[in-house]
C-alpha cells in the first residue's frame, strides 16, 4: 500500500490545501497522473501521483488543509504483470473535470505552475559566456512569478487575468507580448478598453493612468485572484451591456435524433472516451457560424472583423468561490468529436487548476455557453466583447412535441443566440440559430 | 637678490613708522580677539564643525602679507582666519560664514576651512594638506603666461612638506620659474605628530634649496621680522626671477581643533612659548620705544573690540541660504564663459 | 552628410589634434601641458607637431607630477587661462584625483560661486591593447560619480573633432576620455567639422526590440553586435552617451519607452559602475515601461590580465553583447 502525501511544491510551503481530488476510491491511477489540486499560498496546483494502482482510500478530505507530508491518499499497488484492472464506470452526468484524466495526458508544458518549477522545467537556452555577467542566481525556490513591469502595466490595461498567461521571456517571465497575445482576442474575462481592443501595440499609457486600477502582485492569493477575476468579470460585463446594443432569439431544438445517435456512440466506447453533449454543440455552433460570418470575429475600431478561423469559447464556471473564464477551443469547426472532447476535457482540468495558455483565453471568436447541467432550460448570455455572438444551451427535458400532427414526447432543448446589433441583424440571426438547429439533426455528420 | 627696502631689512629692529607699526599691532589683536570670540561662540554651538585657531601665530600672516600688493593671490589652509581678516575679507563675512550664513564669505557652503574671495584673490581655505600648492602654482603660471607682475603667497604648514605635492609644486615652481611665494609656518607640529617625528630632515629651507629655490628661516613670532622676510622675497618673486620659500617658526598656543588632550607636547613647551606670545613682544617693543602708549592699546582693542562684537551682530541677523539652492554653483550659472 | 559637403578622410587621432590646434588658434588663453606632450610628440602622437607650430609657452611639456600639473591647470584656469591638461592615461589621473576631486570638482561650490574652474583635461582611457593591470583602467565612469565635473567620451570623429572647443568654452572643468583603442580608427569627417555639443546622448542607430547603451571605445563594438543581431530579425537600438556626467536620462528613458529592454555595455567594472547608476535610472524612470530586467555586459571583474585571451574574454565583446541579447529576448521575439 503505498501512502499519496501532500507535496512540498515550493521550498517555503509549510502546508497546502486540497482543493479537489480529481480521484475517488476505486479509481485506477498511474505514475504521473494529476489526481488532485492543492492551493498552497501561492498558487493552485495540480498533484501527480508516483504510483500504479487503484484508490484505497481518500485520507484527507476536500477543503481540509494539512502539512507536507501528510498522507492524502492511500493506492494500492498493482504489480505490472497483473492485469489491467477494468475501468470503473463513470456515472454519464458526472462533469468532465471529474474524469480522471485519462484524457490527452497533458503535455508538460502544461504542468504545474508554481513558478520555480515551470521555470526549471523551461528549456534552458544555451549558454553563452558572459564575461562580466554575475551567475544568475538560482531559479527562486519561492515560486514566485515572474512578469515584467512592462507585462503587468499591460494585463492592468487590458485587464488580462495573469494567471492564465505563460511566460516567453528570460526564465519563463510573463513579458509584454505575452499579455498582449492573451489579450488578442479578448477571452470573456479579459476586455479591453476600446482604444487597446483596437490596436493591441498601442503605446502603453502614461503610468499615471494607472493609478486608479487596484495593484496585482505577482503571487496572488486564490482570494485576491477571485477578486481580480470578478472585477475583470464586472468591467467586461458592464462593458458589454454598455457597448454591445444585443439582440436575443431561441428556439426549441429536437434533440431526440442526437441522443440516440450519443446514446449509441457511447455504447461503442470504453467509459474514459465517451462524448458529451458538449462536443456537438460546440462542433455544430463552428459549422453553423461557415453561413453567417458576421456571428464569428471582433468588432473593433468601429467595424467588424471577420474571422477566419473558428475558435470557439467554452464558458465554464470555476469551482471554488466562483468566476467563470471562457478559454477557446481552436478551429473547432475542422476538429472530429474525438478531438473536441480531449480539448474539454483538458480545458476544464486546467481552468479549474489555473494552468491555461494564453492563446486559449485570448483567442475565442465566438462563445458557447450552458447552463444545461445545472438544470436550467433558457440562458441568454452576454457577449465577451470584443466577440458578437453568444449562443446558450439548456437542459434537454422530455416535452410534448408534435409531429405530423402527433403529439410525443422528445428531449428537446433552448438554443438561443444573443447577438450584436452593430455586426447582424435579427433576420440573419434567426437563420444562424436555425442553422445550428439543422446541423443538430443530422448528428452522424458532425 | 634685490636689496631689500630700507623699512624692510631683516634688522631686529626696523624701525618702523609709527602708523605702520600700531597696524601691525591692530592687525594681530583683530586676528586674536576675533579666534577668542569663535571659540566662545563654537562653545555655544554657534559655530560648528571644525575650528582650526591660529592664536599664537598671528605675527606671520599679518607679516607676510605686508608684503602683498592688492592684484596678488592668497592660497591658505585650514588654518586661515587670520590670513583672511589680514588680507581684507571684512570680518562680518568671515564670521557669517562660521555662522554658515549666506552673507558668508563663500556664502554658507565653505565654512571655517574654505574661506573665499574674489575681490582679494583669496583663493581659500584649503583642507587637503598640500593640496593648495599646486593650485598656486597654477595661478602663477597664469600671471606669467600673462606677462602680470603679480605675486601668489601660498601658505602651508610644516606638515605638508611631507606631501607629494609639496615636492612636485615646488619643483614645476622652480622648473617653470613661477611667482610663487611659499610660505610655511612650521608650528612644529602636524596635527599632533612633531616635526622630528615625520621629517628624516628637519630644515625645511634645505629641501626647498634642493630645488634651486631661494629658502630661508624667519622668526615667525615677530611681526617685523615676518614682514621683512617676506618683502624680501616677494620683490624677489615679483621681479621675475621664480619661487622663494619662507620658513616661519612659530607655535600653535591652542590644540589643533578647538579641543585636544594634547597629549603630544608639555604644557612646559606650551607655557616657554607663550613666553614669545607676538603679540605681548611687539606691544612690549613698541611700548619700549615710546612708539605707542598705554591708551593706545587700550583704543586698539576696545575698536577691535566694537568690530567683533559688529561682526557676530551681523551674522547673527544674517540669513539661511534656502534649501532649495544648496545644489547651486555645483556647475556655473552661466552656461559659457 | 548632404552630398555636395566635402569630407575628409581622417583618422580619431588627427580628429583630435585638429581639434586642439584649432582651439589654440582661436583663443590666445588656451594652452596645453602634460607629459611628453611637446618633444616626445605625445604619448599617443596625438600632439605630434603642435610643439612646433605654438611653441614650448603654449604646448609645455611637464615633469611626472600629475597632481602638481592638474593642480597648476586648475590654478592657471582661475587665473585667467583656458588650460587643457592632458594626463597621459587614465591610470595615472589617479596620483592626481586630490586636484581633480577635492579642488576642480569642489571650488566653485565651496567659494559660494566665486571662483569657476574652466579647465580641460584629456586622457587615454581604456583595455584593449594587452597593456595589463596598471594601464588598462576605465575609470570614466568612476569620475561620473563627481558631481562638479562634467565627464565626456567621444566616440565618433565627429565628437573626437569637436567636443574640445565645446568643453573648453565651459565654465566648470571637463574631463575628456579618449579610448585607446579609438585613435586608430579612420573615417570620412566634414571639411567644416567643428564643434558638438557635450549635453546630450545621440541615438546611432535606431531599433525597436532593445536599447543597447554605451559609450566611448564600446561603441563599435555595440554597433558589430546590432548588425549581427539584425540579421536575427532584431532591432536594436544603439545609444551612445556621449556625456557621461551630467547623464541624458531623457534620451536614455526615450530608447527605453521604445523597446522596453536594455543593455548597458560599459568597459567599467560592473560593481558601483555608470552601467549601475543607468540601470538605476531606467528603473526609477521607466520601470513601468520594461518588459524585461535590465541587462549589463561589462568588463569582468578582475585586474587586467596580459594575456590576449584573456583579456578579450574579459572585455565586453560583440558577442557577448549578441549572448545577452538572444537570452533577453528570449521566445518573444
Amino acid at each position: 500500500m503505498a501512502e499519496f502525501r501532500m507535496p512540498a511544491l515550493g521550498a517555503d510551503m509549510e502546508a497546502g490545501t486540497v482543493a479537489q481530488w480529481l480521484v475517488k476510491p476505486g479509481d485506477t491511477v498511474k505514475r504521473g497522473d494529476i489526481v488532485a489540486i492543492v492551493e498552497t499560498e501561492k498558487a493552485t496546483i495540480e498533484v501527480e501521483v508516483f504510483e500504479t494502482g487503484v484508490v484505497e482510500k481518500i485520507v484527507v478530505p476536500e477543503g481540509e488543509k494539512v502539512p507536507v507530508g501528510a498522507v492524502l491518499a492511500l493506492i494500492r499497488s498493482v504489480s505490472a504483470a497483473a492485469p489491467q484492472p477494468v475501468p470503473q464506470p463513470k456515472p454519464e452526468a458526472a462533469p468532465p473535470s471529474a474524469a480522471p484524466v485519462a484524457a490527452a495526458p497533458a503535455p508538460a508544458a502544461i504542468q504545474p505552475p508554481p513558478a520555480a518549477e515551470v521555470i526549471a522545467a523551461r528549456e534552458a537556452p544555451p549558454p553563452i559566456a558572459r564575461p562580466a555577467a554575475v551567475a544568475r542566481p538560482p531559479s527562486t525556490a519561492r515560486g514566485r512569478w515572474r512578469i515584467s513591469p512592462l507585462a503587468m502595466r499591460t494585463a492592468l490595461e487590458l485587464n488580462v487575468d495573469l494567471a492564465g498567461v505563460k511566460g516567453s521571456g528570460l526564465q519563463g517571465a510573463i513579458t509584454r507580448g505575452d499579455v498582449e497575445r492573451a489579450a488578442k482576442a479578448k477571452a470573456a474575462i479579459t476586455p479591453i478598453p476600446a482604444e487597446t481592443m483596437a490596436a493591441p501595440a498601442a503605446k502603453p499609457v502614461a503610468p499615471e493612468a494607472l493609478k486608479p486600477t487596484p495593484p496585482v502582485r505577482p503571487a496572488v492569493s486564490p482570494a485576491e485572484r477571485r477578486a481580480m477575476m470578478r472585477n475583470a468579470i464586472a468591467t467586461a460585463m458592464a462593458r458589454s451591456k454598455r457597448e454591445i446594443p444585443h439582440y436575443y432569439l431561441a428556439t426549441q431544438i429536437d434533440m431526440s435524433r442526437m441522443t440516440q445517435w450519443l446514446t449509441a456512440e457511447n455504447l461503442k466506447r470504453p467509459v474514459t472516451e465517451r462524448i458529451l453533449y458538449a462536443a456537438p454543440l460546440l462542433k455544430a455552433v463552428a459549422l453553423a457560424v461557415h453561413g453567417f460570418s458576421e456571428m464569428n470575429g471582433f468588432w473593433a475600431d468601429g467595424s467588424f472583423k471577420p474571422s477566419e478561423a473558428v475558435h470557439v469559447g467554452v464558458a465554464i464556471s470555476l469551482h471554488q468561490g466562483g468566476g467563470l473564464i471562457a478559454p477557446a477551443i481552436h478551429d473547432v469547426d475542422r476538429k472530429k468529436l474525438d478531438e473536441i472532447m480531449a480539448n474539454l476535457r483538458d480545458l476544464v482540468a486546467r481552468v479549474r487548476a489555473g494552468t491555461l495558455r494564453s492563446s486559449e483565453i485570448a483567442d475565442a471568436t465566438i462563445t458557447v455557453t450552458s447552463l444545461g447541467e445545472q438544470g436550467i432550460e433558457t440562458v441568454f448570455g452576454i457577449i465577451y466583447p470584443p466577440q458578437v455572438a453568444l449562443v446558450g444551451f439548456g437542459k434537454i427535458v422530455e416535452r410534448p412535441w408534435a409531429v405530423n400532427g402527433k403529439v410525443g414526447a422528445r428531449p428537446v432543448m433552448t438554443g438561443t443566440l444573443s447577438a450584436d446589433h452593430r455586426a447582424s441583424d435579427g433576420h440573419r440571426g434567426a437563420m444562424f440559430l436555425a442553422a445550428i438547429e439543422r446541423i443538430l439533426q443530422e448528428p452522424e455528420k458532425l | 637678490m634685490t636689496a631689500p627696502q630700507a623699512r624692510t631689512s631683516d634688522k631686529p629692529n626696523p624701525g618702523l613708522e609709527r602708523e605702520h607699526a600700531l597696524d601691525l599691532l591692530r592687525q594681530m589683536v583683530r586676528i586674536r580677539r576675533f579666534e577668542e570670540k569663535c571659540v566662545e561662540l563654537y562653545s555655544a554651538g554657534k559655530i560648528r564643525g571644525f575650528l582650526h585657531l591660529y592664536i599664537g601665530e598671528e605675527a606671520v600672516a599679518v607679516g607676510a602679507m605686508q608684503a602683498l600688493e592688492p592684484g596678488d593671490a592668497v592660497v591658505a589652509t585650514y588654518r586661515e582666519h587670520g590670513h583672511a581678516l589680514v588680507r581684507g575679507i571684512p570680518a562680518e563675512k568671515i564670521m557669517a560664514e562660521l555662522y554658515g550664513k549666506q552673507e558668508g564669505c563663500s556664502g554658507g557652503r565653505g565654512g571655517s576651512m574654505h574661506l573665499f574671495d574674489a575681490a582679494t584673490r583669496f583663493y581659500g581655505g584649503n583642507a587637503i594638506v598640500g593640496g593648495g600648492l599646486p593650485l598656486a602654482v597654477g595661478l602663477a603660471l597664469a600671471d606669467k603666461l600673462q606677462q602680470r607682475s603679480r605675486v601668489t603667497a601660498c601658505f602651508f604648514g610644516e606638515g605638508a612638506v611631507a606631501e607629494g605635492e609639496f615636492h612636485e609644486s615646488m619643483n614645476l615652481a622652480a622648473l617653470w620659474r613661477l611667482p610663487v611665494l611659499f610660505c610655511c609656518e612650521n608650528n612644529l607640529y602636524a596635527m599632533g605628530t612633531a616635526l622630528k617625528r615625520s621629517e628624516s630632515e628637519v630644515d625645511l629651507c634645505l629641501k626647498a634649496t634642493s630645488y634651486e629655490m631661494p629658502a630661508w628661516p624667519v622668526d615667525g613670532m615677530d611681526v617685523a621680522l615676518c614682514e621683512a622676510a617676506a618683502r624680501r622675497a616677494a620683490l624677489a618673486v615679483r621681479s621675475g626671477e621664480g619661487p622663494c620659500f619662507l620658513e616661519f617658526r612659530t607655535y600653535r598656543f591652542r590644540a589643533h581643533s578647538m579641543y585636544d588632550p594634547q597629549l603630544y607636547r608639555t604644557k612646559a613647551e606650551i607655557a616657554e612659548w607663550e613666553k614669545r606670545d607676538p603679540i605681548n613682544l611687539f606691544e612690549a617693543r613698541l611700548q619700549e620705544q615710546g612708539i605707542i602708549s598705554s591708551d593706545e592699546i587700550a583704543a586698539i582693542e576696545a575698536a577691535v573690540a566694537g568690530e567683533i562684537d559688529k561682526s557676530v551682530e551681523l551674522a547673527e541677523a544674517g540669513t539661511w541660504e534656502p534649501i532649495e539652492s544648496l545644489t547651486r554653483f555645483v556647475y556655473s550659472d552661466r552656461t559659457r564663459p | 552628410m548632404s552630398a555636395q559637403a566635402k569630407t575628409v578622410r581622417i583618422t580619431y587621432r588627427e580628429a583630435v589634434r585638429e581639434a586642439i590646434r584649432d582651439a589654440l588658434q582661436r583663443d590666445p588663453r588656451v594652452f596645453l601641458m602634460g607629459e611628453d606632450v611637446g618633444r616626445y610628440g605625445g604619448c599617443f602622437a596625438v600632439t605630434k607637431g603642435l610643439l612646433e607650430e605654438f611653441g614650448p609657452e603654449r604646448i609645455r611639456d611637464t615633469p611626472l607630477s600629475e597632481s602638481a600639473f592638474v593642480g597648476a591647470g586648475i590654478g592657471a584656469a582661475m587665473g585667467g587661462m583656458r588650460p587643457i591638461v592632458e594626463i597621459m592615461t587614465v591610470n595615472f589621473s589617479l596620483l592626481a584625483l586630490d586636484q581633480i576631486i577635492n579642488n576642480a570638482a569642489t571650488i566653485l561650490y565651496m567659494s559660494g560661486g566665486q571662483f569657476n574652474i574652466p579647465l580641460v583635461i584629456r586622457m587615454t582611457t581604456g583595455a584593449g591593447r594587452q597593456l595589463a593591470a596598471q594601464h588598462s583602467h576605465s575609470l570614466e565612469g568612476w569620475y561620473a560619480h563627481i558631481p562638479g565635473i562634467k565627464v565626456v567620451a567621444p566616440a565618433t570623429l565627429e565628437d573626437a573633432r569637436g567636443m574640445l572647443w565645446t568643453a573648453l568654452e565651459d565654465p566648470d572643468p571637463v574631463l575628456i576620455f579618449e579610448h585607446g583603442s579609438l585613435y586608430n580608427m579612420e573615417g570620412d569627417l566634414a571639411a567644416d567639422a567643428g564643434p558638438v555639443d557635450i549635453d546630450k546622448a545621440a541615438v546611432r542607430r535606431a531599433g525597436t526590440d532593445i536599447s543597447l547603451i554605451t559609450y566611448g571605445g564600446t561603441l563599435n563594438n555595440v554597433l558589430a553586435a546590432a548588425n549581427t543581431l539584425a540579421a536575427d530579425g532584431v532591432s536594436a537600438e544603439v545609444v551612445d552617451l556621449r556625456t557621461l556626467r551630467p547623464l541624458d536620462t531623457e534620451t536614455i528613458l526615450g530608447s527605453v519607452a521604445r523597446t522596453h529592454r536594455a543593455v548597458i555595455v560599459d568597459e567599467g567594472w560592473r560593481s558601483g559602475s555608470i552601467s549601475a547608476e543607468i540601470s538605476a535610472r531606467i528603473m526609477e524612470g521607466a520601470f513601468y515601461e520594461l518588459d524585461a530586467p535590465v541587462e549589463r555586459v561589462c568588463t569582468a571583474e578582475a585586474p587586467m590580465p596580459y594575456a590576449k585571451h584573456l583579456e578579450d574574454a574579459a572585455l565586453p565583446q560583440a558577442a557577448h553583447i549578441v549572448g545577452c541579447v538572444r537570452l533577453m529576448i528570449g521566445n518573444d521575439g
